[in-house]
């Protein structure tokens, strides 16, 4: 077995465990009012850091680009209050745009 | 279902990048199947191709993984399932099944459950078979940013946050969220600054 192989089934096995206990902690650990407002928090700052990394950076460098100008054009159809497809498609586009063109 | 197929396509990149590192199709194919998380997978490849151990691609790759089993404590709860249908959801606990879950449970609940396996199974789908793909030489297509996928995807994460901001604290969470991830990028290893902004959200939480 070498270390592509051990890297392969290694990963794989200790993913699935990770995403397993967390399905496996008792509800109960998530009842009290200060985890349920906690709970609710976590999914802003989590989704707000993936939109900044997605944007900002590459390869662990912070980078200004094309990705920019697509995700500002999201904002700003989410600001006409336009619909999600809309919102995915504009962005790709532009982006595309300025990467292919500029 | 924007999601499934912008996510779904970056599998080609994961493909070619996997192979390109020395990685057979076949184990290509298995990590995309079995790890099923796509930081994790471009974490072991690329350390295993930059010449690191297999330890340490598992470690990095596993660090990243965390942040799945922190959103399996948020669904399981909201999913309620037992047994064999536990161990699929817990595969499919991913970033774009549970961002689009807990997008949609401010419609109602039934609309979160199909939110989190239709996008699940959405992503596994085209992730897989975009791997596939990639790694049997597709490399032509393996340029996402030529097609502004790399651009499609945090608007996508975008469009399921803006909801979220009705409150002036949530809004103040989300910039300081995003102003510390950036900040964080250079300093700390690839998928923590995620990670670590899920801390500052349980300090705020259990303090208000």
């Amino acid at each position: 077995m070498n270390a592509f192989w051990i890297a392969t089934i290694g990963t794989s096995v200790i993913a699935f465990a990770l995403k397993f206990a967390g399905h496996s902690i008792p509800q109960h650990w998530l009842e009290s009012p200060k985890l349920q407002k906690t709970n609710a928090l976590i999914p802003i700052a989590l989704l707000s850091a993936l939109v900044a990394v997605q944007t900002f950076t590459s390869e662990s460098k912070v980078i200004i680009d094309h990705r920019l100008a697509g995700v500002s054009i999201a904002v700003l159809a989410l600001i006409l209050k336009a619909p999600f497809p809309v919102v995915v498609i504009s962005a790709a586009v532009t982006s595309a745009a300025i990467y292919n063109w500029l | 279902m924007s999601v499934s197929l912008t996510v779904g396509a970056y599998g080609v990149a994961f493909g070619a990048a996997s192979v390109a590192n020395g990685f057979s199709v076949l184990q290509s194919c298995l990590l995309s199947l079995l790890t099923f998380s796509g930081a994790s997978q471009f974490a072991v490849v690329g350390v295993i191709g930059a010449g690191g151990s297999a330890i340490s691609a598992i470690a990095t790759a596993s660090l990243l993984g965390i942040r799945n089993g922190l959103y399996g404590v948020i669904m399981a709860p909201r999913l309620k399932v037992k047994g064999f249908k536990r161990i699929i959801a817990a595969q499919i606990t991913i970033d774009e099944s549970t961002g689009v879950a807990l997008g949609a449970q401010k419609r109602s609940e039934s609309a979160m459950r199909h939110g989190f396996w239709l996008t699940g199974f959405g992503v596994f789908f085209f992730w897989n078979l975009f791997t596939l793909a990639g790694a049997l030489g597709a490399q032509a297509m393996g340029d996402t940013r030529a097609w502004g996928l790399d651009s499609a995807v945090p608007a996508a994460f975008l469009g399921l946050l803006w909801p979220r901001l009705e409150k002036n604290g949530d809004r103040a969470l989300a910039v300081v969220s995003i102003f510390f991830a950036i900040a964080m990028t250079p300093i700390l290893p690839a998928g923590l600054p995620i990670i670590a902004t899920a801390f500052i959200a349980i300090a705020v939480g259990l303090r208000r």
